[in-house]
């Protein structure tokens, strides 16, 4: 049931109340921001204080800071600018916390698959424990205060990321995107936008923050996610019976397990087909795991992020061939 | 700037992504932005300011001023409702006691409400007290920065510094 959801991520907007929010800050004033925030993360009293790294953006390299994006731990947003920011990561890169994005902190749960309850447990126990060493800006009326009103209230923004092949192919999606803003719900391509996002991954969340409480929300959109993903499946029962779509994902695994040099678009819409297959059960020798880790480690960045020297897209496809047919065969 | 995707409409969307490895950015037009799935939050404060300013022309016509005027700005952080207006960003807490209710009617019409109910901070709102602590540490700061030039004879850096630490004292009182 919940195969068709990769990823669980749920975060909390949070700024501190004696400082103006960073878009009101210079670098030194975000500096301080900082420090206070990876001070109160080090000294909070949990056993999980040990297990966060503070990491100053400006000390990355750019493949580093693009490689985080890639494996959604920052937002785009957040690497755009290093001056003052810092990212708080957990060593399971379950946990991180942005300081000085958009707000003074975004704290961020991430799990594999179909995870919101516990993603926010997690997100609410560490947010409690940093309410007792730092003085967030809080409204008794609107909430949390966040620099953009369009997260007051919760500040809260909890998503999943959804594989929904067959819905994409009939072309449902545009239909279903404006039935979701009316129920207080968005939902994008991770990645490209428009009617067909590369790979049909897409990651619904809600828009909502004021007047509904965290649990309401969450609540929310895991019914719509269920029933988004009934009608995947109900519309991917229907597709695979027809053999033009076997023959497209049978014919996706064979270029994925031989081809001696592919882009990551490419590599992404293959994976998709691979992925739809393991859902709807006509390849069984596959697991979806394999597939996602696949999808995330042979992203531009992420592929040359450990590697000393710089590599040209050449011979970058002809890295992510190799590893792609090595996991697969 | 033009909208880069259209080239008609004029551009108030800025967005940031990455895509194959590169990180980008790009201007678009709301209606653009909206089609490629970025809900713009802006043009709700631009009709705002467009009705505030309708009422600020009623009031020549008899009606009441309204309360605030364009020109009141934050004491904190100086932010003025031309400036969230104008970025769709507050300055800081305090802003939302200034501005608060001047932005009610867009906040309700992004959350369709205006009364948070949810988890609830141990601690309450920031007053303009708590953050009118930060001069004063400035302050400090800038008397420690003078007694550091004059003891290494840098004359003109502490003459500046004396004329910056009178202004601010003679603000405070």
């Amino acid at each position: 049931m919940s195969n068709s959801v990769m990823l669980t991520r749920v975060r909390l907007a949070r700024n501190l109340k004696k400082y103006p929010f960073p878009c009101r800050l210079n670098t030194a004033g975000k500096n301080q921001v900082a420090k206070e925030i990876v001070d109160a993360i080090k000294n909070c009293n949990s056993p999980v204080a040990k297990e966060f790294e503070a990491i100053e953006v400006r000390n990355l390299s750019e493949a580093q800071r693009i490689a985080l994006v890639e494996k959604h731990l920052v937002s785009p947003e957040f690497i755009s600018d290093s001056n003052g920011r810092v990212l708080v990561l957990s060593k399971d890169q379950t946990i991180s916390i942005m300081i000085n994005e958009e707000d003074h902190l975004r704290l961020q749960v991430i799990y594999k698959g179909f995870e919101l309850d516990k993603a926010y447990d997690t997100a609410d126990k560490l947010d409690t424990l940093l309410d007792e060493v730092l003085d967030f800006a809080f409204d008794e009326k609107l909430g949390y205060l966040t620099q953009c009103p369009t997260n007051l209230g919760t500040g809260m923004r909890a998503s999943v990321m959804l594989h929904l092949p067959a819905l994409q192919k009939s072309r449902a999606i545009s239909r279903i995107s404006g039935n979701l803003q009316k129920l207080g719900l968005t939902i994008r391509g991770t990645y490209g936008e428009g009617t067909e996002p590369k790979g049909a991954m897409y990651q619904l969340s809600n828009q909502i923050t004021l007047g509904i409480s965290e649990k309401a929300a969450i609540e929310n959109l895991k019914n719509i996610t269920n029933q988004l993903v009934a009608q995947e499946l109900q519309a991917q029962e229907r597709m695979i019976k027809n053999i033009e779509t076997q023959d497209v994902i049978f014919r996706s695994l064979g270029v994925l397990k031989y081809a001696k040099t592919i882009s990551c678009d490419e590599a992404v819409k293959l994976l998709s087909e691979v992925r739809f297959g393991i859902e709807s059960k006509v390849i069984k020798d596959i697991d979806l795991d394999t597939v996602d880790k696949l999808i995330s480690d042979i992203q531009p960045a992420t592929i040359m992020e450990n590697k000393k020297e710089k590599i040209s897209p050449h011979d970058r496809d002809i890295l992510r061939a190799g590893i792609i047919s090595e996991r697969l065969n | 700037m033009k909208c880069q995707k259209c080239g008609k409409n004029n551009a108030d969307t800025h967005v940031k992504r990455v895509i194959n490895g590169e990180f980008e950015e790009y201007h678009l037009c709301s209606e653009c932005a909206k089609d490629m799935g970025y809900s713009n939050m802006f043009s709700d404060f631009a009709n705002d300011f467009a009705s505030d300013f309708n009422s600020l022309l009623g009031s020549f016509f008899g009606n009441a001023l309204p309360a605030r005027t364009q020109a009141t700005r934050c004491e904190v952080c100086n932010t003025g409702y031309a400036d969230i207006v104008r970025t769709g960003m507050m300055g800081c807490a305090n802003c939302y006691k200034i501005f608060g209710e001047q932005l009610l009617p867009t906040i309700r019409r992004v959350h369709g409400n205006t009364v948070h109910c949810g988890k609830k901070s141990q601690k309450g709102i920031a007053t303009v007290e708590d953050i009118k602590d930060k001069p004063k540490d400035k302050l400090k700061e800038l008397k420690a920065q003078l007694e550091k030039a004059i003891k290494e004879q840098e004359f003109e850096k502490a003459a500046e510094l004396r004329d910056k630490i009178k202004e601010m004292e003679a603000n405070n009182e």
